[in-house]
């Protein structure tokens, strides 16, 4: 009799239930799309990306974008492609520019050409800067749509500079002028301990990019276009190492690993006169930073300047169901809009995706009060494609692990790079 | 003849009911711990599935991977010495720190208290928290060394140091948890024993090492089982501090096990590795209860 009783409350609950989620589904209307994100800089990236979301939702009341912040990016492609596997793909999720080659072995996104259909719609692909669709096209299929795309620049404290004896207005041009500058900024107390280091290049999560905005200048590539081979025994791939360990070695940089994370925060400790680093920490730096500092583009040696790009595409997923695919589409379309991307930059820090976005009378007053904001599109025109290959992470986990072994002193450069050299050639063995 | 088959009946009847209670355990049991544990057996000797390829039967191909790979040696090496490091240090400091908080001390409360906090606190958090601890230059640590008038050094950033900045938080999270077993133990002893101890005038050691450590050997057995289970599955910490780095320095099994599945997706060599660390680690709990369960009962 009990037992019967209990019986029928759980039909009844459930049954309560099925029809609860079936009138749910009916009163939601707008179509829900899930968008994975991470983020990578400071500041309340979180709270901009939101406003942005619910903006659209507004002026697009059949969709409801719904963003979902996944952590780092490594965090975040693990989400989205666990999600992918699982059958639960996200719509859309904004992924590493790097990770292309690996989301299409996965046959886990679908091309952007798919989507571009109208004359305006061919018009937005082609607004982008070249530079940023190196790194977004492969096999002639556009398979991304640049973001929060950024370039490698150098910051350097003012204050430092004139206290040094240095042109507080000019950043150092040339690897020579780089080391000098280094030298005379580097100030040690009475027992001898560096109390403020020269320059501070971190190693850790990216060191293959910051090695990269070292082998850009001295006129190397690091991996085909096709990213099946790469090309870490260089002889000038060598040497670009060897210019970063020999600074450990002259104790106007820091001993060790360093880390990504802290390395802002030393450069507004004033632990550090320069920092190499995204572009993606200015407006962090600006907000936080109590002395006045300036942004130089990265010193050239054989060639002048050049910086890797770095940064997230949107990424449109395969397995997602084609309304949602189609609603992506249209949120990335919306978020790149020139006026957005230019209030994106002035949030972020990032450059923004178009030349169109700069000639917007926002970030035109934006770059004049604050010229900084400007370097990082100033050297495009010299940047490469960021280093990307198939298997993408496991060739550059192979590559960060030299680059760490050098700076560590447990084998020389070039040993290191020999050694990353027959890794990656192992593992793309099968893409060749 | 018609009992018989009554009773026959009815205990059919309670046997249906034994495993209708049994069904909710058994299926939750079933799908989250054997069939992933089957699935992951038979997908070891699988390639790994990419995107319009499927899977294929590539026999040992994965286990002669992993005997080739240095990256997974490296991990094997460091994690033994962290399991050699952590676990008597953890378990030592625990039975210190219970057999102190079980006197009659002043803020006794609090103590205990603040020993269990390590425990409490959620690892990500805590790792942010050392991760500063270790900075160079600003870094708590690095106040107090340089105020000694020592040179700086980047304790996470060298490989000489990093493997054990990562041991010494492990210790810390760990003893406080382990302590209150032993404190558990502790009190549960025959208060006659200390006062018999007193009246025949045994000193404290003595009576620690004559009484309470033999007493207490269960204890010790089944916190020693969670040791090294926790030394094998570590990897929160790894992931704030360190990641695997400098140059695996700090690359643990599951770390490794991690990077390879989750970052490489390379899911079929994952599942080598994970049935390798399982075995392991299931050998090594079965030696802990069946061969030394057998002496650690004081009789």
């Amino acid at each position: 009799m009990q037992r019967h009783t209990f019986l029928k409350t759980i039909l009844a609950t459930s049954a309560a239930m099925l029809g609860l989620t079936a009138t749910v589904a009916h009163a939601a209307d707008p179509l829900e799309v899930p968008f994975y994100y991470p983020v990578a800089v400071g500041g309340p990236i979180t709270k901009v990306i939101d406003g942005y979301a619910a903006d659209f939702n507004k002026a697009h009341p059949q969709y409801k974008i719904t963003p979902i912040y996944a952590g780092t990016y490594q965090e975040t492609i693990v989400k989205a492609l666990t999600a992918n596997k699982s059958g639960k793909a996200p719509a859309t999720s904004v992924l590493l520019s790097t990770d292309m080659f690996t989301l299409i072995d996965e046959d886990a996104i679908a091309p952007i050409d798919d989507f571009v259909k109208t004359d305006a719609d061919k018009a937005w692909l082609k607004g982008f800067y070249p530079a940023f669709m190196a790194n977004s096209q492969t096999g002639g299929k556009t398979w991304g749509v640049p973001f929060q795309r950024s370039t490698v620049v150098m910051y350097y404290n003012k204050d430092a500079f004139k206290e040094a004896g240095l042109d507080p207005n000019k950043a150092p041009a040339t690897w020579k002028e780089l080391n000098e500058a280094a030298k005379k900024l580097t100030k040690k107390d009475v027992n001898g301990n560096v109390t403020q280091y020269g320059i501070q290049i971190p190693s850790t999560g990216f060191a293959y990019w910051m090695l990269q905005t070292l082998t850009t200048p001295n006129d190397v590539l690091l991996a085909n276009e096709a990213g099946t081979k790469v090309t870490f025994d260089n002889p000038k791939v060598i040497e670009a190492l060897d210019f970063w360990v020999n600074l450990t070695k002259e104790g106007v940089h820091p001993k060790g690993v360093v880390e990504w994370g802290t390395t802002p925060k030393d450069f507004m400790e004033k632990k550090a006169a320069i920092i190499i680093t995204t572009t993606g920490n200015l407006t962090n730096l600006k907000a936080n930073a109590k002395f006045d500092f300036g942004v130089g583009q990265i010193a050239g040696n054989v060639r002048k300047g050049g910086s890797p790009t770095g940064g997230g595409n949107f990424y449109i997923f395969k397995k997602a169901p084609k309304e949602q695919q189609q609603a992506a589409f249209e949120f990335a379309k919306w978020v790149t809009q020139p006026e957005r991307a230019a209030q994106w930059s002035m949030d972020s820090g990032y450059v923004a995706v178009s030349p169109a976005a700069y000639d917007t009378p926002a970030l035109k007053k934006y770059g004049q009060e604050f010229p900084q904001a400007l370097v990082a599109r100033d050297q495009l025109p010299v940047s490469v494609a960021e280093f990307s290959t198939h298997d993408n992470q496991r060739v550059t986990k192979a590559l960060n692990d030299a680059v760490q072994a050098a700076l560590n002193g447990t084998k020389t450069s070039a040993q290191a790079m020999k050694d990353a050299q027959k890794e990656a050639d192992r593992i793309l063995r099968s893409y060749q | 003849m018609s009992a018989s088959s009554s009773s026959a009946a009815g205990s059919g009847q309670r046997s249906i009911h034994a495993w209708l209670l049994l069904l909710p355990a058994l299926v939750l049991l079933v799908t989250f711990t054997h069939w992933p544990a089957v699935a992951t057996f038979i997908d070891s000797f699988y390639s790994t599935p990419k995107g319009a390829r499927a899977a294929v039967w590539v026999g040992l191909e994965n286990y002669e991977t992993m005997v080739d790979d240095p990256v997974f040696w490296q991990a094997v090496r460091n994690n033994l010495w962290f399991a050699a490091a952590t676990i008597p240090a953890s378990i030592g400091l625990a039975l210190l720190m219970a057999v102190w908080v079980n006197e009659r001390i002043a803020g006794r409360t609090f103590i205990r208290m603040a020993y269990f906090t390590p425990t409490v606190l959620p690892m990500i958090a805590v790792a942010n928290i050392w991760l500063f601890f270790y900075t160079p230059q600003y870094g708590l640590l690095e106040q107090v060394t340089t105020a000694l008038g020592l040179p700086s050094h980047n304790w996470l950033g060298s490989p000489s140091t990093a493997l054990g900045a990562v041991t010494l938080v492990a210790v810390w999270k760990e003893a406080g948890f382990f302590m209150i077993f032993y404190l558990a133990a502790l009190q549960t002893l025959n208060p006659s024993l200390k006062e018999a101890a007193a009246i025949e005038g045994a000193s404290r050691w003595y009576f620690f090492r004559r009484v309470q450590w033999p007493l207490l050997m269960p204890t010790t057995l089944f916190v020693l089982v969670n040791a090294v289970i926790n030394a094998f599955r570590l990897v929160d910490h790894v992931f704030i501090l360190t990641r695997g780095g400098p140059d695996n320095a700090t690359t643990l099994l599951l770390y490794h096990l991690y990077e390879v599945g989750f970052k490489f997706w390379d899911t079929a060599y994952a599942a080598a590795i994970t049935v390798v660390l399982v075995v392991v680690l299931a050998s090594v709990a079965l030696f802990q209860f069946f061969v030394l369960d057998k002496k650690v009962h004081y009789k």
